[in-house]
């Protein structure tokens, strides 16, 4: 079955293609994609791909994604491409860009960081290293790799 | 230089660098200078917040001891049962009320990151007094300090860090703290309680570092000994603690095998990790540390409460 007929063409809104296969829900999670803003969100998971053989795909409709929105998923799914649609057709390619810092994407997984407490507090996780990704949680400093985060 | 620590949160020794360590102690050796009624006159009407979210006598203490010194107030509490904590009050709300009643606040507190987390909650300056095993900025101060009163320099220094270097918070803040400098490093440890690898991010490729499990190897070589408390709780197996803890142990005879004039130090508490016999010899060096702790704090205050404390004592 083909890629068109698993998931419709939306006329305006962000596609996220060549997502990791099987992350699609969390690159939702962390774009805070819920839908209850009641735009269509179509997911497809485990789409044959030519160039890395399964995808996943996700089509966001109403909604034109920010880089500093898509960058978030940049330790999820580095190899997404980002299209946004207007009236059916391609009005902007992008592919995604490590960032300096994640707000409020990952929780440091040290169980004694205050970020991981009842206080109101962000996570905050700082990239020191894009390639290989060598991450530090800003509040504890302990040092992270993307496995430990995602 | 201006007062580079006027107003300034001091949350990891990372954060300041050797000029404005070599100002700082320069103002401390200036407090440390004067008369009893002169040093009153430098804190006089301000007042410290001392909370202490996690019991520490001897780093509440020397903060007290040292606000005290210069004429200065200190308010807060030396555990969360005697604060309104023990009701479910949250950090935030807690540091947010002491902030109208102090000028500076000294937290402790046993989770990780909170005196960073405390100083976007509040404005006036934070004192991280030692987050979970996280740093312990102004020990690793006072150590760097002593250092330097007692040798004179930092640099080119063979120093060793001995005992817990993986949960011991002062071992993270002196190891960042001596990088700014040019020493050579030894870590002797256990091999389970090695240095955790955040430890030497970024600084390894600037001084000499290297690991070794025997202290003997490398006794001779050693101008400063920094002396950690291996704790019995670290260990799954008492046995392995056992076993161990007799090799890590600071005695005489190991002293006389290295050079005459290498330095013991310690953060204190000690509990056995030195042998009695070196207290009363003139290589240690760790009641002259807890003294200088008071000191140097001293010269914190009065940098982080005023904006020009060389005019201040020089009035």
């Amino acid at each position: 079955m083909s890629e068109e007929q698993l998931v419709r063409k939306i006329k305006d809104g962000t596609v996220l293609d060549h997502v990791e296969q099987g992350r699609a829900l969390q690159v939702l999670e962390a774009l805070s994609i819920d839908g209850k803003d009641g735009n269509i969100v179509t997911v497809a998971m485990n789409v044959p791909s030519k160039k890395i053989g399964k995808k996943d795909i996700i089509k966001i409709g109403n909604r034109f994604l920010k880089s500093e929105e898509t960058n978030r998923i940049a330790l999820i799914s580095s190899r997404a491409t980002v299209n946004l649609i207007r009236n059916y057709q391609v009005i902007e390619k992008r592919k995604i860009e490590t960032p300096n810092t994640f707000v409020d994407v990952f929780k440091c997984p040290n169980p004694t960081c205050i970020s991981n407490s009842n206080e109101p507090i962000r996570p905050i996780i700082d990239v020191l290293r894009k390639s290989p990704p060598l991450l530090r949680c800003r509040y504890c400093s302990r040092l992270l790799s993307p496995n430990e985060v995602i | 230089m201006t007062n580079p620590f006027f107003n300034r949160d001091i949350i990891s020794i990372k954060d300041f660098s050797r000029p404005e360590l070599k100002y700082l102690f320069s103002i401390a050796d200036k407090v440390d200078s004067l008369d009893y009624e002169r040093k009153k006159e430098l804190g006089r009407g301000k007042i410290l917040g001392l909370l202490f979210f996690e019991p520490s006598t001897r780093t509440r203490l020397s903060f007290e001891a040292a606000m005290l010194s210069i004429g200065g107030n200190v308010l807060g509490f030396a555990h969360p049962s005697m604060s309104s904590v023990e009701k479910g009050e949250n950090l935030a709300d807690t540091i947010r009320t002491i902030e109208s009643y102090v000028d500076a606040i000294v937290l402790r507190h046993p989770m990780e990151g909170a005196s960073r987390f405390a100083t976007e909650v509040i404005a006036k300056p934070v004192i991280n007094a030692g987050s979970g095993t996280e740093e312990h900025p102004t020990q690793a101060m006072i150590d760097l300090y002593t250092i330097m009163k007692v040798k004179g320099r930092i640099d080119g220094l063979n120093i060793a860090i001995f005992g817990d270097l993986k949960y011991g918070r002062t071992v993270y803040s002196l190891i960042y703290g001596l990088s700014k400098y040019r020493p050579r490093i030894f870590l002797v440890s256990p091999p389970q309680l090695k240095v955790k690898r955040e430890a030497l991010f970024g600084i390894d490729d600037k001084i000499k570092v290297s690991e070794h499990k025997d202290i003997t190897e490398i006794i001779e070589e050693l101008d400063v000994i920094y002396v950690t408390r291996i704790q019995k709780e670290r260990f799954p197996d008492p046995h392995e603690y056992e076993k161990v803890k007799g090799s890590y142990i600071i005695d005489s005879e190991l002293l006389k095998s290295g050079k005459d004039e290498c330095i013991v130090m310690h953060p204190l508490p000690k509990v056995g990790e030195i042998a009695p016999e070196v207290d009363n010899m003139p290589n240690a060096k760790y009641f002259l540390q807890v003294y200088l702790g008071k000191v140097l704090r001293s010269g914190i205050l009065i940098s982080v409460l005023n904006p020009d404390p060389y005019s201040l004592i020089d009035s």
